[in-house]
């Protein structure tokens, strides 16, 4: 039997306002815990919230980047819970009338096709703190630290429209490109910037009925995104082929022992008892407001991609690649301004460097290596001082922090050998060397030469230590046999 | 000195006839002699106030000291004071010592007034007996084995045994008004935004407002000049001027329209109360005003809607009290929810686990709609019913409570009677409408409350017929037995 899984996603995105949503604190990250948290933050009696007016305009700004409705009115009400992390015994956070209403993102698959994912709204709520397990505590006790309390959050809530993990994966690239354009969110996922809930359901291929769902909560790459959807995946299917059913719950991935486990049932969800928030008085928003945001926007992922192909003459994939992430178009228009060659810092981009990148869990914005060292070795393949395999090695040089790719050509001595006389000297060499061989070539018939062209390059290389410019000795070498004949 | 007005004291002040640290030392000792069998006060800042009553008179020998300047006045315990306990009137905050003040008090500090210390309330404003103190009930000067209401009843019983010339007080739905008329006092509850609600501990966020207490209405006056004020750290504060109060107390009352709600003087009303409110409005008659029977048909609903949207934001307001920031924790707990548990069943009392109980049950899934979403509706009816009174008449007045003071334990066990307590109140609160209370007569030998009820920020003129009833009258000027001497 075969299936269609149905995915929806919810993502959380720290908005990179200065200050608290509610409050004036600090939103740094990294700081010593509790140093970043007012009265209002940890919840004192009596205090009370003051909405972040910048927050709401970074939930206009998405709203409008995906074309979406924006509610004149939105209102926030209180979802309430008790766990430590969550001061007030509430989250403030808006239900009935989100700032965000319906929009539309759509995403680029490999395979060059296109495909819309609905958004359901996108609201505003704020963070909550964190809850430390290990640390210098007494046994029997956590800790709480209430810096991240009150952050400003918007919740992005997807329609069920991706049907696979690389649609997942290629909506929450497109959100975080998004984001990051606007610049209303540092969209640093190791720091927890961007978090995805993913509920993911599976029925028989082509029905008409939606499975019974489960949510993966707080998953903070999109590797583990990733796993955690075709691990889901693979087990609901076994669940169901073993006849069992789906229980509806919400799922916790550990991303480092790749092990997902039930958090709770839907027999155990909370009764969040919303409400209004009394504290705070609905939100209007003029049409002024939201077409001054709108007079504002930067530059976006779609509209940069069209502007690579046409100023780049890129491909519309690479494009589409390196426009997604705003980190990674700034970092690609800075390596083709520093070596000129739009299609090899593209290549480079998103080669080697992204693979490098994601093996290590680093944001491009944090790369070792700079755009401007990559123009470097990027100029230095374009006007052949090096071969590719060379460039490889120098790529290492450079993420291990050795400098520049001249310093390290230099250092290393990898300079390709690209002086003719020399090259027509080493290639006389070899032969004068290697008789039998060519005795071998001009017995061969004239349609089989070619194949055994390969056994003289290898010698040659090997005599050249690799520094020998490939291209050339290529040609050197089928003209000397050429005379030979 | 203690029989002076707060108008008079300021004379006194000013022409130098006694300094503020003579004055403030007056009332320091009458508390200390008085209080004790009362248990109005509960904490007593002497060592502060006589500091502060010295600065005071430094600033009135210098000249240009602003009007309240060596005042000395008591806060309710529910205004957050930077470096004192701010109890509620709850072993929860027992040990809890805020490091900021509530914009009220620093309004007052400005001002140059005098803390002598805080009053004792009901337990988290909830109560109209002061039954429900963690500190024990408060006893009313006029008759000590009566009540004095609440849950202002501390600032009431201060204020009519002269331990202090005034209090600030809070009124969510008759705290101010209900003691100030069992206590033969004048209070007034402002309009909802005009007082600021920061460091204020919450009750119930929309209905909850702060107000002075007097012993006349040019007190009040000159009490909410400096109380009233915007506040950009309240959301719900409204921007809008404060006027002088006390430049309009001498207008003449003629030509004014007074609403008489009929459903105010149905049954169970006491005829005593009865019979001395109608005489304040043949007083008023008199002197010009016109009366004219209203009907506010949905004011039977207010109290049932009431106790479904307090309690239900106390639910959410209350739930900071975990026992894990600040605050009352039980004694070893064995995890995290026996400390939340038990924290809050030991912390709390009865009254306050009541009313968290029904606003938990009120928001619940399955009965929000039949509770809160009704409740909500009705806070419709009754303020459109007050829309359409005003639309014909210029204030509105009636009694303040049904009954006198009665004696204690007389209600406590029966919930719903002592919700009754609050019946001509409450809806001034639903509707955000400002409400105050004056002492018209004696019923029992208690004294009775004349309610003026007016329209949004219309205070000034609610003062002006106050004053001008009491420049006829001098139900304001009787003190309880040994008070006066």
């Amino acid at each position: 039997m075969s299936w269609d899984t149905v995915i929806g996603l919810e993502i959380h995105v720290q908005l990179a306002t200065k200050t608290k949503i509610f409050s004036g604190a600090s939103t740094a990250y990294g700081a010593e815990p509790n140093t970043q948290a007012c009265a209002i933050d940890l919840a004192m009696p009596g205090t009370l919230p003051v909405l972040n007016k910048q927050a709401v305009n970074y939930a206009i700004m998405f709203g409008l980047a995906i074309d979406a409705e924006i509610g004149q009115v939105s209102a926030f009400e209180r979802k309430n819970y008790f766990y430590p992390d969550s001061p007030k015994g509430y989250q403030t956070t808006q239900l009935e009338r989100p700032i965000v209403g319906r929009g539309n993102v759509e995403i680029q698959l490999a395979d060059g096709s296109s495909k819309n994912v609905r958004i359901h709204h996108a609201h505003l709520e704020e963070d909550a703190g964190k809850s430390l397990h290990e640390g210098n505590f007494n046994s029997n006790f956590s800790g709480i630290d209430l810096n991240r309390a009150g952050t400003p959050l918007i919740e992005i809530v997807s329609e069920p429209d991706m049907c696979n993990a690389e649609e997942a994966v290629a909506f929450a690239r497109k959100i975080h490109g998004i984001v990051t354009s606007l610049g209303i969110c540092d969209g640093e996922m190791s720091q927890g910037s961007m978090r995805f809930d993913v509920n993911v359901s599976v029925k028989p291929s082509g029905s008409e009925t939606l499975g019974i769902r489960t949510e993966t909560k707080n998953l903070n790459s999109y590797k583990f995104m990733e796993e955690a959807i075709k691990r889901e995946v693979e087990r609901q299917i076994d669940v169901i082929e073993d006849g069992g059913t789906i229980a509806q719950e919400t799922r916790l991935y550990n991303g480092d022992t790749k092990v997902a486990r039930s958090m709770r049932s839907k027999e155990e969800a909370n009764d969040y008892r919303y409400f209004p928030c009394p504290d705070l008085l609905p939100v209007v928003v003029s049409d002024e407001e939201v077409a001054e945001l709108r007079r504002n926007l930067p530059e976006l992922p779609d509209a940069r991609q069209a502007r690579f192909v046409e100023q780049y003459s890129l491909s519309d994939y690479d494009a589409g690649i390196l426009s997604s992430d705003a980190a990674m178009a700034k970092y690609f228009e800075a390596v083709t301004s520093a070596c000129n060659n739009a299609k090899l810092a593209a290549n480079w981009t998103m080669g080697e460097l992204s693979a490098r990148l994601n093996n290590e869990d680093i944001s491009i914005a944090n790369s070792p290596v700079s755009a401007e060292q990559l123009g470097g070795l990027v100029t230095r393949i374009a006007d052949n001082s090096i071969s590719g395999k060379m460039a490889k090695e120098v790529f290492e040089g450079i993420w291990a922090g050795e400098g520049s790719a001249d310093d390290i050509i230099e250092a290393r001595g990898l300079k390709q050998v690209s002086d003719s006389g020399a090259l027509e000297q080493m290639v006389a060499d070899v032969l004068t060397a290697n008789q039998a061989m060519v005795d071998d070539y001009i017995s061969t018939d004239e349609a089989k030469r070619k194949k055994k062209l390969g056994g003289f390059m290898g010698k040659i290389m090997q005599a050249s230590k690799g520094q020998a410019n490939p291209q050339q000795v290529n040609q050197i070498l089928a003209q000397k046999l050429n005379d030979l004949l | 000195m203690h029989n002076l007005t707060i108008a008079e004291l300021i004379k006194g002040l000013q022409s130098k006839e006694f300094s503020s640290v003579e004055l403030t030392q007056h009332f320091l000792n009458r508390i200390g002699s008085l209080n004790p069998a009362y248990n109005a006060v509960i904490t007593v800042t002497a060592e502060q106030a006589l500091k502060a009553a010295a600065e005071a008179d430094m600033r009135l020998a210098a000249g240009n000291a602003p009007a309240l300047c060596g005042v000395p006045i008591l806060h309710k315990d529910i205004f957050c004071t930077n470096g004192v306990r701010t109890s509620c009137g709850s072993k929860m905050l027992d040990n809890f010592i805020p490091p900021y003040n509530a914009t009220v008090v620093e309004n007052f500090e400005q001002a140059g007034a005098v803390v002598l210390g805080k009053t004792n309330m009901d337990e988290f404003a909830m109560g109209s007996s002061n039954e429900t103190s963690f500190y024990g009930p408060v006893k009313n000067p006029w008759a000590t084995d009566c009540v004095p209401g609440g849950s202002s009843g501390g600032s009431a019983a201060a204020v009519a045994a002269r331990l202090a010339p005034g209090a600030t007080a809070t009124d969510t739905g008759g705290s101010i008004r209900q003691p100030a008329a069992l206590c033969g006092i004048s209070g007034i509850k402002p309009t909802y935004g005009r007082v600021s609600r920061w460091g204020m501990v919450a009750f119930a966020s929309s209905l909850d407002q702060g107000g002075p207490m007097a012993r006349t209405a040019e007190d009040c006056a000159l009490l909410l000049n400096c109380m009233a004020s915007y506040d950009d750290k309240d959301s719900t504060c409204i921007d809008r001027e404060v006027p002088d109060y006390t430049a309009t107390l001498d207008g003449s009352v003629k030509g004014l329209r007074i609403g008489v709600p009929k459903e105010y003087f149905s049954e169970g009303l006491d005829a005593g109360i009865e019979k001395a409110v109608r005489a304040a409005l043949a007083n008023l008659e008199a002197q010009g005003a016109e009366l004219v029977e209203i009907s506010l048909p949905n004011s039977g609903l207010s109290v049932p809607a009431y106790y479904v949207i307090a309690p239900a934001e106390a639910s959410a307001n209350l739930s900071r009290f975990d026992g894990s920031r600040y605050g009352y924790r039980c004694e070893d707990p064995k995890d995290l929810q026996d400390m939340y548990s038990r924290s809050r069943s030991e912390g709390f009392g009865k009254e306050v686990q009541r009313r968290i109980l029904i606003g938990t049950y009120c928001l619940s899934a399955g009965y929000y709609d039949a509770y809160y979403g009704k409740a909500q509706q009705v806070r419709k009816l009754i303020q459109q019913d007050f829309d359409r009174a005003f639309e014909s008449v210029d204030l509105i007045m009636g009694p303040t409570c049904p009954s006198p003071a009665f004696k204690f334990g007389a209600k406590s066990d029966d919930p719903v009677a002592m919700y009754l307590e609050d019946i001509y109140t409450v809806a001034t609160n639903l509707a955000g409408l400002p409400g105050m209370s004056i002492p018209c007569g004696m019923a029992d030998n208690k004294p009775v409350g004349l309610q003026i009820i007016g329209t949004y920020f219309d205070e000034a003129r609610m003062l002006n017929v106050a004053h001008q009833y009491q420049q006829a009258t001098d139900w304001h000027d009787l003190a309880p037995e040994g008070v006066a001497s």
